[in-house]
């Protein structure tokens, strides 16, 4: 009974000493590994409009293929571990130039999806409220004017990239395109909204009409949750 | 006089068995490759532009952001008519004569060759291409962005790989790799490639 009390006992100090020495490792920001989000819906979730099949490839193939490559790169330099993927993006300049290229193209992949996921739900369209609507009104003329912008930069953006609403750092809105994964943050700007306009995102349901994609899209965007974003913008 | 489109050098369902579907084709030369050469006649329409040959516009263009739409969709134009060519049924395999013998001393043996043709190919980040050059006498491996091409980077293009995602995603979905492998061990056309490099 004693020596099992003792055992007890010393487990106990083991677990506790376990549980200080890994404080300094326990990150409050992002530690490798960076983990594929769950998608907040089912696959089927936003047909007619994306369809299942392109959910699933774009999910649990793209975007989990980025996840693994930013983790390559990150496991290289244990330094850059501590910081989030937004905070690395915002100064590559400080990303050593081996890792540079590939945090850029494959943490703005894994940030990118990431939003991308939650802009966008079952059921969603229609058109935003509040702080959101008004500014875009002002900004663009109308909601409509905004969508037909929106949709011009994304159709005009050539090869594979991204359409955004961004808000720069003056909290004025502008729409933007860029290329391949590149985030807005990379250029200061904070990204409100964005669509996918690789091919990957549309390809099995809409091969190469781009056009009716971007704009089928509004039908499943999450107005609540991008005036959330909006309103994190502002703050 | 405008633009045309050649026509594609085998039936859409040539290389079926080869893992590049008639769906593909249907699209990729029926869509993508003929919207490239309807949009390009429209925005060379009455400029000199439209009197130059296609090589002379894309070179012309490169570089110019004001024309990168010019640039984007003839270069598009041009590299999908070298594409078709550097495929064939029962394609594949490797080179013979001349062109093997200056793979081997280039790049020290074939399978070399295919390894560094993989990984340009893989890596291309995005749409692009991969190619197989001759620069200053020497063959290289290379790999260009969006509509890029070697001919404005003074190189001889002997043979390219679209890697585009439209290129591949109704066969291949994701798996660029798998796309590039077939398209080495059964689609190459190396009989194309030895004339360019004669030529
Ligand atoms: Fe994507
Ligand atoms: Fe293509």
């Amino acid at each position: 009974m004693r020596n099992f009390i003792q055992f007890l006992y010393r487990g106990m100090v083991v677990i506790l000493i376990t549980f200080f020495l890994l404080i300094p490792f326990a990150t409050p920001a992002e530690a490798a590994p960076v983990e594929l989000p769950p998608l907040p819906y089912d696959y089927d979730a936003l047909a007619p409009f994306i369809d299942a099949e392109t959910m699933q490839f774009h999910h649990d193939k793209h975007h989990a293929a980025y996840i693994s490559k930013l983790n390559e790169a990150l496991e290289k330099h244990t330094s850059l571990q501590n910081q989030s993927t937004e905070a690395l993006l915002k100064d590559l300049s400080q990303v050593p130039e081996d890792v540079r290229k590939t945090i850029q193209n494959n943490g703005g992949g894994h940030l990118n999806h990431s939003m991308f996921w939650q802009i966008m739900k079952p059921q969603g369209g229609g058109t935003p409220t509040g702080a959101l609507a008004e500014a875009i009104n002002q900004t663009f003329g109308s909601f409509e004017s905004f969508q037909e912008q929106f949709n011009q930069a994304g159709l005009g953006q050539f090869g594979s990239g991204w359409v955004w609403l961004v808000s720069n750092p003056q909290g004025q809105l502008q729409i933007i395109s860029t290329a391949n994964q590149d985030s807005p943050l990379m250029q200061g700007l904070y990204p409100v909204m964005g669509n996918d306009v690789w091919e990957h995102a549309y390809y099995l349901s809409y091969r190469n009409r781009r056009a009716d994609y971007l704009s089928n899209w509004w039908n499943v965007v999450n107005w609540p949750e991008i005036e959330k974003r909006y309103a994190a913008a502002q703050a | 006089m405008p633009f045309t489109q050649a026509p594609l050098p085998y039936d859409f369902g040539a290389l079926e068995a080869h893992n590049m579907s008639a769906k593909t084709f249907e699209f990729h030369f029926g869509k993508h490759h003929a919207a490239y050469v309807t949009n390009l006649n429209n925005l060379v329409k009455d400029t000199p532009m439209a009197d130059m040959s296609l090589e002379d516009v894309i070179k012309a263009s490169y570089g110019d952001a004001s024309k990168a739409g010019i640039f984007n969709n003839a270069a598009q134009v041009w590299n999908h008519s070298f594409f078709w060519n550097s495929m064939k049924s029962g394609g594949g395999g490797a080179p013979t004569g001349d062109l093997a013998a200056k793979i081997d001393s280039d790049f020290g043996s074939f399978d070399a060759f295919k390894e560094a043709f993989k990984t340009a190919a893989a890596t291309q980040f995005g749409s692009g291409w991969a190619w197989l050059v001759l620069e200053n006498g020497t063959l290289k491996v290379t790999k260009t962005p969006n509509a890029e091409n070697p001919l404005v980077h003074g190189q001889k293009p002997l043979l390219t790989l679209d890697v585009w995602e439209h290129a591949y995603y109704l066969d291949f979905q994701n798996r660029r790799p798998d796309f590039i492998t077939n398209f080495l061990d059964q689609l190459v056309n190396w009989d194309f490639a030895a004339q360019n490099m004669a030529a």
